[in-house]
Formats: structure tokens, C-alpha cells, sequence
């Protein structure tokens, strides 16, 4: 027994070493540090460096813009997140059964985004996305639809923000399901159809509880990724227009990075930490009692 | 914490890949010189003859987005990466000189027969000087003033434009009443705070107290100022809209939906560009009216720096002397349309006659920077998210200023805390 658990520590310990060098040491010293005031003149001078406790805490919580931000990342997630596993989820169905012909290609065209950089794709999003030449305000105008300032109008651009992630992402999570779907065995479908289920009804009750678990993984995953929404609009909208686009880890940037607030920065990457924490343990929580893990 | 770690990364390999490939077989001394915006790519084309007459110097430009400019700077400093020479824009010099990032000028000033401070416009040079020492020179000028409709005010019955507030309010109101109910008389984007800036920079008393240790948003300066700008809004003299609310500036300025707008230079060309043809004869600048007579605005644009870590400052100056030569200064105004910050350079004819700039050489003698403390970034910005809600009507006046002076002490308590332990050294 001894022997068997030193040999299990041999094989953990060297990703335990590099886990505990590279996440627990940064991550104690991340929270160490948001119990700091590290500003422009600590940079100068570490001498003035002072212990604040959980004042950066106190202040953030009192910062009008970080509950903007927290409500503009919360609209981006609870908006987002459902339209992205749908959107997955029908590709992956489509890819499945509908298209038997060319779907190596299409998987491959639907995953393209995916692997594609950012801020490429950003450029052409910003023109698809232009009010007056962009191609989504043509479509719109052949429907008689009044243009839309996308990136301009503070309403508008949460949801120009959601498109451009939503198409980004969902090809990550449609392969992940595809992956699902192509396990599920052929004979439950034929058992159903011999009971009379309808096409829906099968999908209902065969597809998705068959999928539980990667759903709840995808989901997992999604949230932790839509809740760090930043590259979006750091290359859009720069937060704008009037924060509406300012997310929780775009506030975080430019506290850090613009102000050097690093103290504050910091805070509000272990507020974001516990936020996600929380949602994560209520989505597996939600997971065991429905059965689906 | 990763994003800090993964730009430094990417900061270090950049350079020295730029290290990598330069140099090799070139024995010159090479400044390296990071220039922002259009600025940066325009200063490429004076750069060669800099090169021809200095023959033992290379500039080495690096061009950065003014969006990525300000980060870039802080991130060189934390990294010890700072170039030699830098244009700066005005609010960064206090922060630049906190972090003792700087070299001081005054003797290389003191020594030069080109930098000459008295040939400068004095509110622009003030932006650099801090505690006592001039930190940089003047590239380019800037600040903000009038643009307006002369054929609506001379409808309205006023032939000059207006000089003072009482003069510019009667103007304003004689507009509003000719116009259709959904016109106004001045556009102020809710979502800038230069024009409320400018207004209390026309007052004696500074926005900032006791050397920048408090904010100073209750004096009577402030008050004044401020009652007046929101007043503008509860007339209905300016609609309460952002510029993101309003679809095309330019079009609703051509079609007399405002006839007042501030702005700066940059407009200029913007104006030329996108009123309609049949327009292009009734816009006009005008210096910013002030409480009683012409006023004061604000003092920007940006200066040449040279960093305290460099070891080519010479060379870095002989640029900025290169640079500050009126003959290079008026090239460079051709290529950008930035304003020169030298007297001297708008004797040249293009800048004497050009009836456009004439306001703004006007404006510029008056100009008067904000407060020079590294707090000031963000306390504008307070200043332009408080005052929304203010003209929104979500609070009052007399709670938008307290509300500014709370704030402004908050950010400014590291400040005064250090300033104390100065004093008490």
C-alpha cells in the first residue's frame, strides 16, 4: 500500500510541481497582490506599496462602471452562451444525419472560424458589420429594414459583439457534439421508431439524454470562456460605445493596463474567479440531480 | 496576471527580432523613436533628411496606434524597454514624470538656439512643465473652440460671432426661436467632457486645489462653469445626445439642426471634406466665447520626450531640435494638418491665410492646460460619466459637484499621502 501510493505521488508529483509553479504561486500572488494599492507610483517605487486589505474590494464594489460591466458581461453571457450550445448542437444534428454528402466539408467550413484569428476575423467583421457599407445593413435593407449603427449605437452593440463570438466559437462545441452524437447506437433510434416516436419526439428523448454529459461539459466550458469576454471588444468597440460594451475582464485591463491599478486589476480577477466558481458548482450540482453525471 | 506575462513575452521577442535585424554592418548611433497615430507615419518622410544631416545618426520610428499608446509606454517602463524619444500626449507627461521615466530638458532648452520657449505658445509649453522642469516640447498644438453657422447667425441678426457668454447665450436663443421645434442651437456630446473642461478652464480659480491634493469642483469658478453648460441643456439649446446617438454630425450641422459646435483642428479638414458643396460658405471658427470677452480653452496636443533611461539623449535631442525647426514644423503641418506649436511658423503665408486656422492662432494664445497630475486621465473621465447623469437630470447640480470633488479626492488620497511623507522627510 505505501509502496503503491509513493509511486503514485512519483507519477503526480512532477505535473503537481508544474501546477503549483504555474497556477497556485501566480494565483497567491495575484491575491496577495489585490490586498495591495499597487498603482503608477508603486511602479516607481515599491516604497509606495501599501496594504489595503479588502479596500480595493470595498471601492470596486461602490465603482458604478464594474457593475456595468458585470451586467454587460452577464447580458453577454446569458444571452450568448444559450444561442452558441443551440447553434452548436443544430450544426452537429445537421452534420450527423441531414448532410450525408459533403460533410467533411462542411464540418471543416463550420470549424474554420474557430482556428481563425481573432483580430482577422474582426477586421472583417467590422466591415460586415459598417452602417453604411457593410453587407449585414444590405441584407437587412432587401428585407426593408432600416440600417443599423452595429458599432455605434449602444444598443446595438452588445448584440454585433454576441454575433461575432457566437460565430467564433460555435464550431468548437459542434465537434465536441458531433464526437457525442456519433456514439449514441443506431438500435435506440430504431427501437423509438418502432414505438412511434416522431422525429422531434426521438430528439427529444434519445439525442439529448444521450448527450447529457457533453452538454454539461460544453456548457461548462462555454461559460467559463463567455465569461472572460475580452479580445471582442478590445478589437471592436475598445468598450464602447458609452461601456456598453465593457466587460468584467475588459474593466480589469484597462484598471490594470491603462491606470496601473494593478491592486484593483486584481480584485477583480478574484471577484470574476468566484462568480464563475460558483455558477460551475451550481451547473454540477443542477448536472447530479438530474442524473446527467 | 497571464496577459501581463504574455505581452512583456511578446514585447521582448518583438524587439529583439527588431534588435535582431538592424544594424548589422551600419555603424551609426540609432534613436529609437516610437511616434503615434498618422504622426508616426508622416514622420518617416522628414525622418531621411534628419539622417543626411546628422550622418552618424539612424532613427529608428516605431509606429503605434494611439489606442495602444499609453499601455505601450507603461508596459516599456515596467520592462525597462523605454525608446529614446517619444511624442507624448499631454495627459501622460505628469504620469511619465511620477514614474520618473523622463529626462529633464531644461539644459538642453537653455542651450538651444532652434527650442526657443518665448517663439512657443504659453499654454502648450505649460503642459510640460512640472515641478519647476520642462519635461518636453511641443510637436504639434491643439485645442478646442467653435465651429458655427454664419449664415444661421446673421438670420438670427448677429453679424459677428458672439464674444462673451451673454452675447453667445442672446445668439443661441434667437436661433432656437427661428428654427423648427426639433432644432437646437448647439450640439455638446453628452459623451465629452472637453467642452465643460473648457468652460472651467475660462475660470480664475484652478480645477484642482492645494497642488493638486483636492478636487476643486465646488469653487465659484467651478460652479459658474458648470451651471452654465447645464443650463444649456435645460433651455433646450442642446439636445441631451451622445455623439454615438447621432447618426452623421455633419449632416445634421449642414442641415441647421445645431449651429454651434465645439471642436478641434482635426475638424477642419472634416468640415472641408464632408459639408455638402453648397454649405461649404457658411461654416465658420470662432474663438470660444468667454465669461465676459474672448476665453480661455484647453491647451493639448503633443510634446517630444526623452527618456530618462536612454543612453543616445544627444542624439535624441538633436531630433527634437530637428524636429522643432520651423521649416520642418510647417512641412510637417502639410503632411498632417496638425497645428504648430511656434508663432514663428504661422507667419508662413499657408498658415496667415488660411481663414479657417485664424480662430484656432487666436485660441491658442489663450489656451491653458488642465491640471498636470497623473490622476487627471481619470478624473476626466469621472468628469464625463458624472456630468452625463447630471445633464440627464439623475442628479443635481449641487450633487454632480460634490459628487466630482469626492471622487477626485479619492483618487487623489495615494497623492496626498506621499506628498506628506515628502514633506515630513
Amino acid at each position: 500500500m505505501r509502496r503503491a501510493s509513493r509511486a503514485g505521488w512519483a507519477f503526480a508529483g512532477p505535473a503537481l510541481f508544474m501546477l503549483g509553479l504555474f497556477f497556485f504561486v501566480p494565483v497567491a500572488l495575484a491575491f496577495a497582490l489585490s490586498l495591495t494599492d499597487f498603482d503608477l507610483y508603486a511602479l516607481a517605487d515599491l516604497g509606495n506599496l501599501r496594504f489595503v486589505g479588502f479596500g480595493n474590494y470595498a471601492e470596486l464594489f461602490g465603482t458604478p462602471l464594474f457593475w456595468k460591466a458585470l451586467g454587460n458581461t452577464l447580458y453577454f453571457v446569458i444571452v450568448g452562451v444559450p444561442l452558441s450550445i443551440g447553434l452548436s448542437l443544430g450544426a452537429a444534428v445537421l452534420l450527423n444525419g441531414g448532410i450525408r454528402r459533403l460533410s467533411g466539408l462542411f464540418r471543416t467550413a463550420l470549424f474554420a472560424p474557430v482556428v481563425t484569428t481573432l483580430v482577422a476575423v474582426a477586421v472583417i467583421w467590422r466591415y460586415l458589420l459598417h452602417t453604411r457599407y457593410g453587407m449585414v445593413n444590405y441584407a437587412l435593407a432587401q428585407l426593408g429594414i432600416e440600417p443599423v449603427d452595429w458599432l455605434g449605437d449602444p444598443n446595438w452593440s452588445m448584440p454585433a459583439i454576441i454575433l461575432l463570438a457566437v460565430w467564433k466559437n460555435f464550431g468548437y462545441n459542434m465537434v465536441i457534439l458531433l464526437a457525442g452524437l456519433q456514439t449514441i447506437p443506431a438500435d435506440l433510434y430504431e427501437a423509438a421508431t418502432i414505438d412511434g416516436a416522431s422525429r422531434w419526439q426521438r430528439f427529444r428523448h434519445v439525442t439529448i439524454p444521450s448527450l447529457a454529459p457533453m452538454l454539461l461539459l460544453v456548457s461548462i466550458l462555454t461559460m467559463a470562456g463567455y465569461f472572460q469576454l475580452f479580445a471582442e471588444p478590445y478589437v471592436m468597440t475598445q468598450g464602447g460605445p458609452v461601456e456598453s460594451t465593457v466587460s468584467v475582464l475588459y474593466f480589469m485591463y484597462e484598471q490594470g493596463f491603462k491606470w496601473w491599478n494593478l491592486g484593483v486589476a486584481s480584485a477583480v480577477a478574484f471577484i470574476l474567479f468566484v462568480i464563475m466558481f460558483v455558477i460551475t458548482m451550481i451547473q454540477l450540482r443542477i448536472a447530479r440531480v438530474r442524473g446527467a453525471i | 496576471m497571464s496577459l501581463a506575462a504574455a505581452r512583456s513575452t511578446l514585447l521582448a521577442l518583438l524587439l529583439s527580432l527588431l534588435l535582431g535585424c538592424s544594424g548589422r554592418g551600419d555603424e551609426r548611433e540609432v534613436v529609437r523613436f516610437w511616434a503615434m497615430g498618422r504622426e508616426g507615419e508622416v514622420v518617416t518622410q522628414l525622418v531621411p533628411e534628419f539622417e543626411r544631416l546628422n550622418p552618424g545618426i539612424r532613427v529608428d520610428v516605431q509606429q503605434i496606434p494611439w489606442t495602444a499608446a499609453h499601455e505601450k509606454l507603461l508596459t516599456a517602463f515596467a520592462g525597462g524597454v523605454t525608446p529614446d524619444i517619444a511624442q507624448l500626449g499631454t495627459s501622460w507627461v505628469a504620469e511619465l514624470v511620477a514614474l520618473g521615466a523622463l529626462a529633464p530638458l531644461d539644459a538642453s532648452i537653455a542651450g538651444s538656439t532652434t527650442v526657443e520657449q518665448s517663439d512657443y505658445f504659453p499654454g502648450g509649453w505649460a503642459n510640460n512643465v512640472i515641478g519647476g522642469r520642462t519635461w518636453g516640447v511641443p510637436w504639434y498644438a491643439d485645442t478646442r473652440l467653435l465651429f458655427y453657422r454664419q449664415d444661421l447667425l446673421r438670420e438670427a441678426g448677429f453679424a459677428e460671432p458672439p464674444q462673451s457668454w451673454t452675447e453667445w447665450v442672446a445668439a443661441m436663443r434667437a436661433i432656437k426661436a427661428r428654427g423648427a421645434p426639433r432644432d437646437y442651437a448647439i450640439f455638446l456630446p453628452v459623451n465629452e467632457y472637453e467642452p465643460l473642461l473648457a468652460l472651467s478652464l475660462q475660470q480664475p480659480e484652478p480645477l484642482l486645489r492645494e497642488d493638486g491634493r483636492y478636487g476643486n469642483f465646488r469653487s465659484p469658478g467651478f460652479v459658474r462653469a458648470s451651471d452654465f453648460y447645464l443650463s444649456l441643456f435645460r433651455e433646450g439649446l442642446a439636445p441631451p445626445l451622445s455623439n454615438t446617438q447621432i447618426s452623421n454630425l455633419y449632416d445634421e450641422f449642414a442641415r441647421g439642426h445645431f449651429a454651434f459646435y465645439i471642436s478641434g483642428p482635426w475638424n477642419i479638414g472634416e468640415f472641408k471634406r464632408r459639408m455638402p458643396p453648397e454649405r461649404q460658405d457658411d461654416w465658420m471658427t470662432a474663438p470660444l466665447p468667454g465669461p465676459d470677452g474672448p476665453g480661455a480653452s484647453i491647451a493639448g496636443g503633443s510634446a517630444l520626450a526623452v527618456f530618462a533611461r536612454s543612453e543616445h539623449k544627444t542624439a535624441a535631442w538633436r531630433l527634437v531640435e530637428f524636429l522643432s525647426r520651423p521649416e520642418i514644423q510647417l512641412r510637417f503641418f502639410a503632411l498632417t494638418g496638425d497645428l504648430p506649436p511656434r508663432r514663428s511658423v504661422w507667419n508662413a503665408p499657408v498658415l496667415a491665410n488660411d481663414r479657417y486656422a485664424a480662430a484656432f492662432r487666436d485660441q491658442l494664445e489663450r489656451a491653458r492646460p488642465p491640471p498636470s497630475v497623473p490622476e487627471w486621465e481619470r478624473i476626466g473621465t469621472q468628469l464625463r460619466i458624472v456630468s452625463e447623469r447630471a445633464v440627464a437630470g439623475q442628479i443635481t447640480p449641487a450633487q454632480f459637484r460634490a459628487t466630482l470633488d469626492a471622487d477626485a479626492d479619492r483618487m487623489l488620497e495615494k497623492r496626498r499621502s506621499l506628498m506628506a511623507r515628502e514633506a515630513g522627510r
